[in-house]
């Protein structure tokens, strides 16, 4: 059995007919990633201990012929802005190279009941800030298709993990589009989950409003496997809403695709217009009817966005304070002292910019220009795609403006890296769900087109996807 | 363009030592950035409730509970704590010393 044709359903497969062992499967990945990793990044550590022992629980009850749980023996990657019991997590930032997690995500439960083994943790823009990766304060992963090119971020390390089949299958967070944008540019297939769908417990919060936690893989199967398996209710997020996941048949024939006609416009490369023009068009030709339609406030999404999210961020960062966790400065002589050369030293620089952005936007005398106009903005933006669902089933769009561009390229221009989000942030300000997935390339460069749904819609947008053949 | 000054102030809102060549570089950063997001004036909001979490969700009551967490748990997020005595976190003195 090759590793890179491996799926959720033919690792079942293959441990029940007795083909290979968990503990021989597992071992397969980690040799694989001491081998391959090296040139990629995409784990910032690997967890070999804890995986054996996970796979030798799998291995155990195959022996006793014990009903298998649905993610036995599938060896995943997680995040690591998400907690694993025991093990370090470091958000990539070095406020928590030293941070151990003293209790398990909820995800990261749900997933070990169901049998996943956990590889390692991946790497990730610090605190999940940024569309490339680069922001890690530990390593810059590279695309898997060029390395001279990133994976996308912020959730790069996760994406790669499984371009690179270092992984069945991974967890991101996506914010902004930090798991559909470096799904785009690795080429695999991601999805951002209804906004209370998954629970967050346990992963390090960002933006409280905008954070999802959703899956990666190779297949859109997995994709709806694994999705099943996280969400739902949590008492320990009250954001988090009773919710069950059903596969739904959908029919082609007569279902309704809308195209809005804002995210096609100047600024796009060619490349990326036409694979995904022809995507769309392969739905017509199955029999759906397309549909030009319009989201006008489109254009101020990407603003109200990088005015929310800062602000959110800079009330949810503010617990970094060297007293309680992570670094704590050892040169500082007063409480106030701690707290400045705390977060001065231990927070990159993209963290301390979007802090201070949020900061601005909430302070005295500019909060009802900034902070309160952006909450109004996304009431509008909102209320736009509610009315589009009014006339279509889903909607079609690019899930960015450009191929992978190169590492370094955007590194020295905050505001032009912010841009790699215009097709992503809507979807996070109205709370909805979107999947992409890759539908052509460009000289070995990968395309991904972007499905976006109704609220708690992700059975529709999967069954869409898979369909695309 | 806003001026050094406001950047340091709003640093230090944030609790942020910054470095004096930190100060220039965030000048033109945070500038540039808000000088995008200006873009907003542009929107006519007239009327418009504002959105703070796309479910509609108000306030989540729970009730008040003491929960029966494993024991350890405790002790392990008071071990995080950089400096701590007797189960208890330490920070540095809010008040000075009289001499």
């Amino acid at each position: 059995m090759e590793i890179k044709e491996l799926t959720i359903s033919l690792i079942r497969e293959g441990l029940i007919k007795k083909e290979f062992s968990t503990v021989e499967l597992t071992k397969s990945f980690l040799e694989r990633i001491d081998k391959e990793d090296k040139e990629i990044s995409s784990y910032l550590f690997v967890l070999p201990e804890l995986a054996i022992l996970q796979a030798k629980k799998v291995d155990e009850m195959i022996f006793e012929k014990k009903e298998l749980p649905i993610l036995a023996g599938v060896p995943c990657a997680i995040k690591d802005n998400m907690m694993i019991k025991g093990e370090k997590c470091t958000a990539a930032s070095k406020i928590l190279e030293n941070y151990s997690a003293p209790y398990s995500a909820t995800v990261v439960e749900k997933l070990e009941k169901e049998g996943a083994i956990f590889l390692g943790k991946t790497n990730l823009d610090e605190f999940a800030m940024g569309s490339s990766t680069e922001n890690s304060a530990f390593k810059i992963t590279k695309n898997p298709h060029d390395k001279t090119r990133v994976p996308g971020g912020s959730s790069g390390g996760s994406a790669a993990a499984v371009a690179a089949d270092l992984a069945v299958f991974s967890l991101g967070s996506d914010t902004g589009g930090s798991i559909r944008l470096p799904a785009s540019f690795c080429g695999v297939a991601g999805l951002k989950p209804t906004y209370g769908a998954v629970s967050r417990y346990g992963l390090i919060a960002f933006a409280s409003s905008l954070d999802q936690i959703g899956p990666f893989a190779k297949t859109v199967e997995d994709i709806e496997t694994v999705f099943k398996v996280i969400s739902g209710k949590d008492p320990m997020d009250s954001t988090s809403v009773p919710f069950q996941y059903n596969q739904s048949k959908i029919n082609i024939k007569g279902m309704k695709i809308g195209v809005p006609k804002e995210y096609f416009v100047e600024g796009m490369e060619k490349e990326v217009e036409e694979a995904v023009k022809s995507a769309i068009k392969k739905y017509e030709d199955m029999g759906a009817e397309i549909k030009e339609i319009s989201l006008p406030n489109t254009k101020y999404a990407l603003p109200a966005y990088y005015i929310i999210s800062p602000s959110e961020a800079s009330a949810n960062l503010a617990r970094f304070d060297g007293i309680r966790y992570g670094f704590s400065a050892e040169n500082a002589d007063s409480l106030l002292d701690v707290y400045l050369k705390s977060k001065g030293e231990g927070f990159g620089p993209e963290v301390r910019r979007r802090i201070m952005i949020g900061t601005y936007a909430l302070s005295s005398g500019y909060y009802d220009a900034y902070y309160l106009k952006a909450q109004k903005v996304r009431t509008l933006v909102k209320e736009d795609f509610k009315k589009a669902f009014e006339k279509v089933d889903v909607l079609m769009t690019p899930a960015s403006p450009t191929l992978p561009f190169k590492i370094g390229e955007k590194a020295d221009d905050p505001l032009s890296m912010y841009l790699s989000d215009i097709y992503t942030v809507s979807v996070n300000l109205a709370g909805l769900p979107a999947i992409v997935l890759p539908v052509g390339e460009s000289n070995g460069l990968p395309i991904g087109l972007q499905i976006i749904g109704k609220p708690f819609e992700e059975n529709i947008i999967l069954q869409t996807a898979k369909i695309y053949g | 363009m806003i001026d050094k000054k406001e950047v340091q102030h709003i640093a230090s809102l944030a609790r942020l030592n910054l470095k004096e060549e930190e100060l220039e570089k965030y000048q033109k950063e945070l500038s540039s950035i808000l000088e995008y997001v200006e873009t907003l004036e542009q929107v006519d909001v007239e009327g418009v409730e504002p959105t703070s979490h796309p479910g509609g969700l108000d306030s989540v009551f729970r009730i008040d509970e003491v929960k029966n967490r494993e024991e350890s748990l405790s002790k392990k997020l008071i071990d995080l704590a950089p400096n701590k005595e007797k189960g208890y976190l330490k920070v540095k003195s809010i008040l000075k010393k009289s001499k």
